[in-house]
């Protein structure tokens, strides 16, 4: 029975896609199975952060529609074992899906997959609460910059009211991502530091991920920053968080870029 | 940055200028008939389904989108013992085919 995960942030361009497609391969490299959900109907862009843009043949509303089964619509990674994608439509708006559509889909993917990463729409709108609606964790992804804050204060409000946990009467696990932090610029007081972002959200932290060139680099490719680079310093940190939302106790550091000899040589000789 | 790191820069952006550039005119030509796929499915599968039984489910469907072409695959299970409802079809079209020539004979 899998776990599922939203990952959302009310703000666009904050990094939900990079997360999804991060997280999604860091607990399928851990050896578990994995689906990974495209939620941004029209504007679909996961495909492309994972590489699997040329072979989508059916998607979302297809499998709530009944036009294809969920297996036929689900596309295998080609590089990892247990990694798989169900792309968002394209084309079609998103009044296409219907609630009872997507719990059904939600209840098949659970018993198939270990792990189920939903990437949200941005906004606060039907989309996005649809996304979260059916989550076990809620992964809020944010940038130290005020807009992106205020937004994810609206997400959690929204996290807290209208999805099927909050529904129950339970409380929704909820979790931040600070994204594209910049410990240099933090210390100069020129970017929010991680405390404050955290006090004014409260809720825990699961990750730090660095502001780095690698994870353009890994969206250019098409290829999850996690098995892009392993070892550059958003990797580590994803993979890090991916070992804690199994329940792993990993000390919170902020990952730099390790300098390799060349690197070195050449600061050196610059300086 | 080191030398590598220089090459990997340059080669992954023209991966990304590529990418798009494919993914791009497959979905501008898609445009107008976004379930071109469903369809040519079911119209290939009731064609099959005239010579044999295959359930929906063990049809897998496959797309490669490349330069300047899509490439459709089509995984079709046929199960066995299907070649009593061809036979069937065949003997009643042959039947068909010795009457006819049994009535242009009779004329």
């Amino acid at each position: 029975m899998a776990k599922v995960l939203v990952v959302t942030s009310g703000k666009g361009g904050v990094g939900k896609t990079t997360t999804t497609a991060a997280l999604g391969a860091a607990l399928a490299q851990g050896g578990q199975s994995v689906c990974v959900v495209d939620f941004d109907v029209g504007l679909r862009n996961l495909d492309l952060v994972m590489g699997a843009e040329r072979r989508v043949v059916y998607d979302l509303i297809n499998v709530v529609n009944g036009d294809a089964k969920l297996p036929q619509a689900l596309i295998k990674d080609k590089r990892l074992d247990g990694l798989h994608l169900l792309p968002a439509s394209q084309t079609r708006d998103k009044d296409a899906l219907t609630d009872e559509g997507v719990a059904r889909v939600m209840d098949e993917l659970r018993a198939k997959f270990d792990w189920v990463v939903c990437d949200s729409p941005a906004g606060i709108e039907r989309g996005a609460q649809l996304a979260m609606h059916h989550a076990d964790v809620a992964i809020v992804v944010t940038n130290p910059e005020v807009s992106s804050v205020r937004d994810s204060d609206r997400i959690i409000g929204l996290l807290d009211s209208k999805t099927a946990k909050a529904e129950r009467g339970e409380e929704m696990e909820k979790h931040l991502i600070l994204t594209r932090y910049d410990p240099m610029r933090a210390d100069r007081g020129d970017m929010l530091k991680t405390e404050d972002v955290l006090e004014i959200l409260s809720i825990p932290l699961l990750a730090i991920i660095p502001e780095s060139q690698e994870v353009l680099r890994a969206s250019n490719v098409g290829c999850p920053v996690t098995l892009n680079n392993p070892l550059c310093a958003p990797a580590r940190a994803y993979a890090d968080a991916a070992k804690r939302l199994k329940g792993e106790d990993v000390p919170m550091v902020l990952p730099t870029e390790r300098k390799s000899f060349l690197d070195k040589l050449f600061m050196r000789r610059a300086a | 940055m080191s030398i590598l790191g220089i090459f990997q820069k340059r080669n992954s952006s023209a991966v990304a200028r590529d990418r798009l550039q494919l993914i791009l005119a497959h979905e501008r030509a898609e445009s107008g008939r976004p379930d071109l796929v469903i369809q040519l499915r079911e119209e290939i599968l009731a064609v099959i389904a005239n010579h044999v039984a295959v359930e929906p489910d063990k049809v897998k469907v496959t797309l490669e989108r490349g330069a300047g072409v899509s490439t459709l695959g089509l995984d079709i299970e046929l199960p066995l013992g299907v070649s009593h409802k061809l036979d069937a079809k065949l003997a009643t079209k042959l039947a068909q085919v010795a009457a006819k020539g049994g009535t242009k004979k009779a004329a």
